[in-house]
């Protein structure tokens, strides 16, 4: 595989994915569509790190928009048959060759991507980053977080690019927030859900076991819980998002910049045949999926009924954490994923987002490293990132 | 048998608002640009990674809309997404209001030769423009300086009965919106579509609804509502065609209304609320500014005009320019007789202004300078003849009237003594108008007055000099 779309820097030391936004570089969110793309402006978060001295090294490829499950389909870059599929942007942070990288967590693929490459990737409060330069899809739930080979760099990086931001609307208040790594965690409290690792094979099971040992040992008490509702934040989760999603794509269109078909003859055919070559077949199933479930005569029962859902699951979630203050869960079913073909992802992707979805339903933050994932309520990332700290010392 | 038929009519009026930027982005909003995509950025153009801000601006002024119609103000307003693909439209969707509009329940009194009519409000949302399509050869070119533009949406309850009440209503809008400076009404900024049906006069039961769309001129409205209006009653009466509830636009040339294609009006746009825009909640401190700030509305003003002696001419003119009925309403304020000041810019500075080819609407003097004239004026330490040239001097070269008027001199204070001896010099040189005046010619005043003035450069005040120039030519 390839990891860089584009290089803008040989001596950079931070990577950025592709769905988002470096002035007068391509940045086409590993789509067809938005070939030969080249922003006007760079994403608040770059603009930040920059400015803090940092180099960007390049632009790191991503599936489609972010939409499968580790960046297995993108436009520019392909994986083989029956290989080991991996992200980019966490493999070049595994490596070592960038110190940290930027991803958009819209739907769990850099979170799956960390995880596989046994990474840290920090999808932190919603608001918290600026969304400002994303190339956004599903708006309500997208975060920009950070990849980092451990909690003390993703830490640093977080306290660069984190704060209001008036160029986003969504952007939070606080203008600074702090992420400390060394918070006094000895007498947390961290609880499994049960119905998810039950999802897990033996591999990821055993991997949360001995995860959940490192921390008892240090103090934390760690319980097993019965919770019923993730398959249903799941599917909300996955309702709103392709429904954000197929608005938010419905602007490329063939007719203001990258991919304009060369076949039309009016203004419907160059509109459907461009969109016809510059999705892939999970765009498409996404687009079609969120289409429907905004029709007429679909809205009350799927997309309302979501954002039902998304107040229960925040009510469920406010009570859990009134007695925890974090769910250790898997990221993936397996410790690692094989090509396979597209025809499946929709599915596949719908069926391993049952780990991630709740964080983006909700705007909770979700660190993920080791392989497992910790997710707590709102501005709670020093929890995360000092409990995650206690996990990396003891494999020192 | 002819039966008595009633037209039922509802309206949603949409109003382009008169901001400094567009509503989501920074871009000028109204000031109109000289070339296609002049007035465009990132965000209004539908580039990737961009994001709406609100321009709180347009919610206050819908909001003031909506206190002028007698609404209530929704505290807690939202944005919806309308779906649907148009090269004008950018993004492929609108950002509209749907669920929680800003304003809901007002209402207008609308008056015509019939008598008068209650007219309700159901609501007025805000919503963005869409660009322009210029068509030319082969190619169509898209233009996104109108993407973005604000707009307020009025929808009327089907409360009109008359294609006169539809037109008045109309006008009372677009003078209200107009003399408040909430729009600038120009050409095309005021767009309606008009609902229409018919029915057995007495009946409860609405008839078939058409909807004619997208009209600018409130003659083509009228037109079309007559042109429509026929229509569903020769197809009640003469079972001329069958009525079915549909879209239709207006043909200008032809005079008649046509059924839209199916495809345009069936059209599903999968509303659903932005994520990107947070509910606005508007709170008591909010709203008493918006109150506070809230101009007079045209009904009220105009009386308060009336009242104060204004004539019915010149309220209608300052009525159609409200930077002209700003000027006097400061002029006022600075301690102004109303009448006088009234009659200072609608006569004197017109006259300046017509006779250098301006309109009324260029009139540049501040409320400062002005009142300074009309104040030193009635003190009569400045005669009108220098008054109004200090106006000239402003209007057309842009002087400032207070320097202007010490520069010329003309407010230099004069004692009597001063005068004495400029009238004593005026009778010495002009000995023949002196005779000619002592010997009954009334006339001959008017050259040694002349002279006076002629050596005081316009200082002084006039009729104060003239009784003392009679007096001493008793002697
Ligand atoms: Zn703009």
């Amino acid at each position: 595989m390839k990891y860089y779309a584009e290089i803008i820097n040989e001596k950079g030391a931070i990577a950025v994915d592709d769905t988002i936004l470096t002035k007068d570089t391509l940045s086409t969110a590993g789509s067809h569509i938005l070939e030969g793309y080249k922003p006007l402006f760079s994403a608040e978060a770059v603009e930040r790190l920059e400015k803090n001295g940092f180099n960007i090294s390049g632009k790191t490829h991503v599936g489609e928009f972010g939409l499968d499950l580790v960046g297995e389909f993108s436009y520019y870059n392909k994986f083989e048959d029956g290989e080991t599929l991996k992200g980019a942007a966490a493999e070049l942070v595994k490596s070592g060759d960038v110190k940290a990288a930027l991803g958009v967590d819209m739907n769990g693929a850099t979170r799956r991507a960390a995880a596989l490459s046994n990474v840290a990737f920090l999808k932190p409060t919603y608001g918290t980053v600026s969304r400002y330069g994303v190339i956004s899809c599903a708006a309500s739930g997208e975060q920009l977080g950070v990849y980092g080979k451990d909690a003390d760099t993703v830490a640093e990086i977080m306290t660069v690019i984190a704060g209001n931001d008036k160029k986003d609307g969504t952007s939070l208040f606080e203008s600074s927030y702090t992420y400390d790594t060394n918070a006094d965690v000895k007498n947390a409290k961290v609880c499994i859900v049960k119905e998810l690792l039950d999802k897990a094979d033996d591999d990821v099971k055993a991997n949360i076991v001995s995860y959940a040992e490192t921390l008892k040992a240090q103090g934390v008490e760690v319980e097993e819980i019965s919770c019923d509702f993730f398959e249903a934040a799941n599917t909300a989760w996955q309702i709103l998002m392709c429904a954000e999603t197929c608005n938010n794509v419905s602007r490329y269109d063939g007719v203001k910049y990258g991919h304009r078909s060369e076949n039309y003859r009016n203004i419907d055919e160059l509109y459907v045949n461009s969109r016809t070559e510059g999705f892939n077949f999970l765009t498409k199933a996404v687009i079609l999926y969120g289409s429907d479930v905004l029709s007429k005569t679909r809205y009350n029962d799927c997309y309302d009924k979501a954002l039902r859902v998304r107040r229960v699951v925040a009510e469920k979630m406010k009570e859990l954490f009134s007695k925890y203050d974090a769910v250790l869960t898997p990221v993936c079913s397996k410790s690692e994923y094989k090509a396979y073909d597209i025809k499946d992802a929709f599915t596949k992707v719908f069926e391993e987002s049952v780990f991630t979805a709740v964080p983006n339903l909700i705007g909770l933050p979700a660190l993920v490293s080791c392989g497992v994932q910790l997710i707590s309520k709102q501005f709670d990332e020093s929890k995360l990132l000092s409990l995650s700290k206690i996990v990396e010392r003891k494999g020192e | 048998m002819i039966m008595a038929y009633e037209l039922v009519i509802g309206l949603e009026t949409h109003v382009e608002l008169n901001t400094e930027s567009k509503i989501f982005c920074s871009c000028g909003g109204h000031s109109s640009p000289k070339e296609p995509n002049d007035c465009v950025c990132p965000a209004c153009s539908g580039m990737p990674g961009m994001l709406p801000v609100m321009n709180k601006r347009v919610v206050e002024l819908a909001a003031t809309a909506g206190l002028m119609l007698n609404c209530e103000i929704n505290r807690y307003t939202t944005f919806d997404k309308k779906n649907y693909y148009y090269p004008d439209l950018p993004c492929a969707y609108q950002i509209t209001q749907l669920n929680h509009p800003i304003c809901v329940n007002g209402l207008v009194k609308v008056k015509t030769a019939a008598g008068e009519r209650d007219i309700r409000i159901k609501q007025i949302h805000m919503e963005e423009d869409a660009g322009k399509l210029v068509h030319g050869g082969n190619s169509s070119f898209v233009d996104f300086n109108r993407t973005s533009v604000p707009l307020i949406e009025i929808v009327t309850q089907p409360d009109f009965r008359s294609p006169e009440e539809v037109v008045t209503y109309l006008g009372k809008l677009k003078s209200m919106f107009k003399s408040t400076g909430i729009s600038e009404c120009e050409e095309g900024a005021m767009r309606c579509d008009v609902n229409i049906s018919v029915r057995e006069e007495g009946s409860e039961k609405f008839g078939v609804r058409t909807e004619i769309k997208n009209m600018a001129s409130f003659e083509a409205i009228d037109r079309a509502i007559r042109y429509e209006a026929q229509r569903h009653m020769d197809a009640l009466e003469f079972g001329t065609e069958e009525l079915v509830q549909e879209t239709r636009r207006f043909d200008d040339v032809s005079g008649k209304t046509f059924a839209m294609r199916n495809k345009e009006t069936e059209a599903d746009y999968r509303y659903f609320p932005d994520p990107n825009l947070m509910p606005i909640v508007i709170d008591d401190e909010w709203l008493e500014e918006i109150k506070a700030n809230k101009p007079v509305a045209l009904d009220e003003k105009a009386e308060a005009y009336a009242e104060a002696g204004i004539s019915d001419k010149e309220i209608a003119m300052l009525m159609s320019e409200h930077t002209v009925a700003k000027l006097l309403d400061d002029v006022i304020a600075l301690g102004c007789n109303a009448k006088d000041a009234a009659a200072w810019i609608l006569t004197d500075c017109a006259g300046i202004l017509r006779k250098a080819g301006l309109k009324l609407k260029d009139l540049s003097i501040t409320a400062e300078g002005l009142s300074y004239l009309i104040k030193k004026v009635d003190e009569g330490k400045l005669n009108r003849g220098a008054a109004k040239k200090t106006l000239i001097a402003v209007i057309e070269n842009g002087a400032d009237p207070i320097a202007y008027c010490e520069e010329q001199g003309f407010t230099k204070e004069i004692d009597s003594s001063m005068i004495e001896a400029v009238i004593d010099k005026a009778i010495e040189s002009n000995p023949q108008a002196v005779s000619d005046y002592k010997a009954g010619k009334e006339k001959a005043l008017m050259a040694i007055f002349g002279a006076c003035m002629k050596e005081l450069k316009g200082s002084g005040d006039p009729g104060q000099i003239r009784t003392m120039l009679i007096e001493k030519l008793k002697n």
